[in-house]
């Protein structure tokens, strides 16, 4: 009983002492590399509309998103993508560009076990969570949409 | 009895240390032996360049020491990995009677402790104790891949690339091993795996109090008093826990984890990993001491005794910490046989230094 109301005192003061994030300057970054990327996902918007008039906008898009994954992975593979995210945090999250750093990252950094066991095993280790609860999610809205 | 003051004489014959490149632009960087240029060197896994560095760490301490790998009677050490793989294959390249050790990042104090009892207990000569930590493979090991684009929150420490090994050894030498205090785990409930500091700072407060108890000492007898890694926060919190105990920690303590990096980098609270004392204890205090600025010191490495199963499941992060206090033996000075001693040594250690230079040029 001791010990808990200790360890209950020392997580308190350890908490007052913990330096807390500054949350301005990191919504600022975050604003600032989150708009970077959206605006480069419309000029490759644009820029496939105007080259390929007779695409859909649908389709424009899924090429649009196509483009950005593609850097993404490319700049991960380059090593600069984490340096990008660590500065703009949220900003370079969000979009989609978080999504295809998080499942290549792992692809490199476990590719050493091999194709089967490293790349295939651990490639959804980080992203994995994201897409089983995008799944879910949709069962559920799905059924509710059919009810409706 | 937690401390034991050797009766006998135990030596701590030399030590050696390298880093990698991040450290190697840090303050200490004109005291470490050797720095590598390319973290990876030239393996193809991060775990195969760890492996590499801890045995090129055991190499340059036998042969700094002067002696050759015949001469060594036991290798005592261990690392951060599972198993720790990086000492045990080292131990089968260099063919060596090995005891491996966890004790996390307070491994280099663990081996330098029962090293030391062994050699007090007569059942070795010439022990090598040494560890090592390599960024990348602790990253992958107990966080995230390299390439992820993740913010570290900012309490999270930076695991050094390095490490060192001493010679431990009944001849006589400069620096003498006085006291050494094994610690207790200790686990004041943190559950946050970005907050080592605060986790590991109760064990060493607790090591830190049992040993100078036991000793008689107060920390005004010793030149220097050095915790392994709990960072900038911990050793904040390491203050305040003893000065509730009426232990004064002044100007002659320091944390090796704040000490190795530059404030300019990014690597938040401070060096982590067992490498991080090691590296410490084996370039800076021993050079501090040879050269006589430090006559007592006391080296308290900390270690969080966690797996990320055990984190991701929820439980608290236990601590530990063991002291190793280390004395100039001034009267060893005068003792020139020991130095004709070892002259003759050198001429027969030729093997070792051949390999380590074959490496280097390789490098």
């Amino acid at each position: 009983m001791d010990k808990n109301k200790r360890n209950v005192n020392y997580n308190l003061y350890v908490e007052s002492k913990v330096p807390k994030t500054k949350a301005w300057p990191s919504l600022v970054k975050a604003f600032i590399l989150g708009g970077i990327i959206c605006a480069i996902g419309q000029g490759f918007f644009d820029l496939y509309t105007y080259l390929f008039p007779s695409l859909t906008e649908s389709e424009v898009s899924t090429c649009m998103l196509m483009s950005i994954i593609f850097i993404t992975c490319f700049l991960t593979g380059l090593g600069v993508y984490d340096i990008i995210g660590a500065w703009g945090g949220a900003g370079s999250v969000i979009p989609i560009t978080g999504f295809s750093n998080s499942i290549s990252s792992p692809a490199i950094e476990f590719k050493k076990e091999g194709i089967i066991y490293g790349i295939c095993v651990k490639m959804f280790t980080i992203a994995g969570p994201v897409i089983v609860c995008g799944v879910v999610g949709s069962i559920v809205c799905g059924f509710i949409g059919l009810f409706m | 009895m937690q401390t034991h003051i050797l009766k006998h004489s135990v030596y701590l014959k030399s030590g050696y240390s390298i880093v990698g490149p991040l450290e190697g632009k840090g303050p200490l960087k004109d005291y470490f032996d050797y720095i590598i240029k390319d973290d990876t060197m030239k393996e193809k896994t991060f775990e195969k360049s760890e492996r590499k560095l801890l045995q090129h760490i055991i190499l340059g301490a036998i042969d700094k020491a002067g002696l050759s790998v015949r001469d060594i009677d036991l290798f005592i050490g261990g690392d951060l990995l599972n198993q720790i793989v990086s000492s045990s294959f080292t131990a089968r390249e260099l063919e060596l009677p090995f005891v491996g050790l966890y004790s996390a990042c307070a491994t280099m104090t663990e081996s330098l402790a029962i090293a030391s009892l062994f050699i007090e207990l007569g059942i070795a000569k010439h022990i090598v104790a040494g560890t090592c930590t390599h960024f990348s493979s602790a990253e992958r090991q107990y966080r995230f891949p390299l390439e992820l684009g993740n913010q570290r929150p900012p309490t999270a420490q930076w695991t050094i690339t390095g490490g060192g090994a001493s010679i431990i050894t009944n001849e006589k030498s400069k620096i003498k091993i006085y006291a050494v205090t094994f610690g207790k785990v200790i686990d004041f409930g943190i559950t946050d795996v970005n907050n080592m500091g605060a986790a590991m700072a109760p064990a060493a407060a607790d090591t830190i109090k049992t040993h100078l108890k036991n000793t008689n000492h107060s920390t005004k007898d010793y030149d220097m008093i050095l915790t392994g890694d709990l960072g900038k926060l911990g050793s904040e919190i390491l203050i305040d826990l003893l000065e509730h105990e009426n232990i004064i920690l002044g100007k002659n303590y320091a944390d090796c984890g704040c000490m190795i990096f530059d404030k300019t980098e990014r690597v938040f609270m401070g060096g982590s990993g067992a490498g991080c004392s090691a590296s410490v204890l084996n370039s800076y205090v021993l050079h501090k001491m040879l050269k006589g600025d430090f006559k007592r010191v006391l080296i308290v490495s900390t270690g969080a005794l966690m797996s990320t199963t055990t984190s991701q499941q929820g439980d608290t992060i236990p601590g530990i910490a063991h002291a190793v206090e280390l004395v100039l033996d001034t009267a060893s000075e005068k003792d020139k046989n020991t130095q004709s001693s070892n002259k003759k040594k050198i001429i027969t250690r030729s093997k070792t230094t051949k390999i380590i230079k074959k490496e280097r040029q390789n490098d």
